[in-house]
């Protein structure tokens, strides 16, 4: 897998665009920095299969001990996946949160919001800015 | 960085530590070092070190210092020995919960006797007012808010008294739970009291503010093999949970009374020759003792993963019986654990250990079952 062929949006989750079938599928999932703040991950849900996803708005949820926390949809479009493996086996995160860790598959309506994300080294210096 | 936070005089070592610090009550303090969940379960196994230097602590000096105490806490101070230590609470006149505290009773070396108030760091400034605006001339006591000038360490967990006591001038083993002393640390002033907020057996070591990182220095030499670790306030909240303390904020605040927290044994109506003792508060908890209670605090052991928070409605069916105070999951019992209280007032079986109810938790309803408390208790046979 090669980072710079990840999307970032602010809110820590990172996209990878792949063309099937002539569609637009994003595979998404949150970023090394956003899992090393959680820390202590004890619960994910992800919303169905099915679900429209609005860029923006929320599509799961992850909680920590201290806390919960909202997985923002980067792109518009509908669920057509979630990881299910990844609800039973939070450790993949951990280990491998660009790959194994990954969350959700939204199948792409409309590509206006992909062009708000930013590149690997834009969202690395915004880390460097909040960290 | 906020400039205008209060730091701890630990606060370089937390950042050498790694911790991730927060704004705490006006103070920057370390939520966590690594991971909340290895640092409780290191507490529980070993021996956590955490700094509470940010708790209000003030002393009273002056012959009246016990009379005046007497007046203003739930407790009797007045019978409260050398040595003595005793959790309190400080109410105003409708009986409600201004402050939950620990009263100290100590001696220096060179006999001078003194009282002292640990109070809750967020509530530190409220109390120092209602203490003075409560002093009159007649008093003869002097009011000294020492917590800037001295450093709070809590060593917490089955190895703690054994970590602790190499460095201090006094026998741990001869400190009884609830006991203080004034001694010294490895040649420095120490006051020295086997309490603490864990559930865990330990200590709590006041020292001056500039002696703060060698102490901590120490502990950890002597704690080295036996698993000492920096604690932040994310497991001190898991602890103190697992072992149903209240917390100021959520448990008890200025609309709680001491009876609904179920802190009956912190409300002395009576001194101890039995006759009514006076202190702000008195008459309305005397009325509130007589009373049906409406309300009580519970334990609830909840179904699947998701965590109850504070603020989270509780139900019976259709029914709301009560609101979350305090949740999270629990690392020691791997289960999401929540105090709350209920209302006992329609029915008073709604309250009892095994009653199954639910917590709605961002909108889904969650199985939680009411548990007697405290969730955990440490094995004392060890």
């Amino acid at each position: 897998m090669n980072p710079d062929d990840l999307l970032f949006a602010e809110t820590h989750e990172w996209i990878r665009l792949e063309d099937t079938d002539g569609e637009k599928i994003a595979v998404v999932g949150i970023t090394a920095f956003a899992v090393e703040q959680l820390v202590d991950v004890t619960y994910l849900e992800m919303q169905p299969v099915g679900t429209p996803a609005s860029a923006g708005k929320e599509i799961g949820e992850i909680e920590s001990v201290k806390a919960v926390s909202s997985i923002i949809s980067p792109v518009d479009g509908e669920v057509i996946a979630i990881n299910e493996e990844l609800a039973n086996n939070l450790q993949l995160l951990g280990d491998d949160p660009y790959q194994a860790g990954w969350m959700a598959k939204i199948r792409v309506q409309d590509e206006a919001a992909i062009e708000k994300l930013m590149d690997r080294a834009a969202y690395e210096a915004q880390c460097a800015e909040e960290g | 960085m906020n400039e205008s936070l209060c730091t701890t005089a630990l606060h370089s070592w937390h950042i050498e530590q790694g911790a991730r610090l927060v704004d705490f009550a006006g103070w920057e303090m370390p939520v966590q070092y690594n991971s909340i969940v290895e640092e409780h379960l290191a507490t529980r196994q070993g021996a956590g070190l955490f700094d509470v230097s940010h708790m209000g602590r003030i002393r009273f000096d002056g012959a009246g210092a016990a009379r005046f105490l007497d007046r203003l806490l739930t407790r009797r101070v007045l019978d409260l020995q050398v040595g003595q230590i005793r959790y309190s609470l400080i109410t105003n006149e409708e009986g409600n919960v201004l402050d939950d505290v620990l009263v100290y009773h100590l001696q220096t070396p060179s006999e001078i006797q003194y009282h002292m108030l640990v109070v809750n760091a967020s509530n530190r400034l409220k109390i120092l007012d209602w203490l003075t605006s409560h002093q009159t001339a007649e008093d003869e006591v002097q009011i000294s808010d020492c917590t800037l000038e001295t450093a709070m360490i809590a060593v917490q967990g089955p190895h703690a008294l054994q970590i602790v006591d190499p460095l201090v001038d006094v026998d741990l083993n001869t400190l009884r739970y609830y006991q203080g002393v004034v001694t010294r640390q490895m040649g420095k002033p120490c006051t020295v009291s086997r309490t603490g907020y864990t559930g865990e057996d330990g200590v709590e070591l006041i020292v001056h503010a500039d002696k703060a990182n060698q102490v901590v220095n120490n502990l950890f030499a002597s704690g080295r093999d036996l698993g000492i670790r920096p604690v932040g306030l994310g497991a001190r909240d898991t602890l103190r949970l697992e072992a149903a303390l209240p917390l100021y904020g959520h448990e008890l605040d200025e609309s709680t009374s001491p009876f609904q927290a179920g802190l009956d044994f912190a409300v002395n109506l009576e001194d101890a020759q039995q006759n009514l003792r006076q202190f702000v508060g008195c008459e309305a908890l005397a009325e509130q003792a007589q009373q049906p209670r409406h309300q009580v605090r519970v334990g609830l052991a909840l179904e699947g993963r998701r965590a109850a928070r504070e603020g989270h409605t509780v139900h019976a069916g259709a029914e709301q019986v009560g609101v979350v105070t305090s949740g999270s999951f629990s690392p020691t019992l791997q289960y999401p654990i929540a105090m709350a209280y209920l209302n006992v007032q329609d029915s008073p079986s709604t309250a009892e250990p095994g009653m199954e109810l639910e917590v709605d938790i961002r909108g889904t309803r969650q199985t939680a079952r009411v548990t007697a408390l405290p969730f955990y208790r440490r094995d004392k046979s060890s």
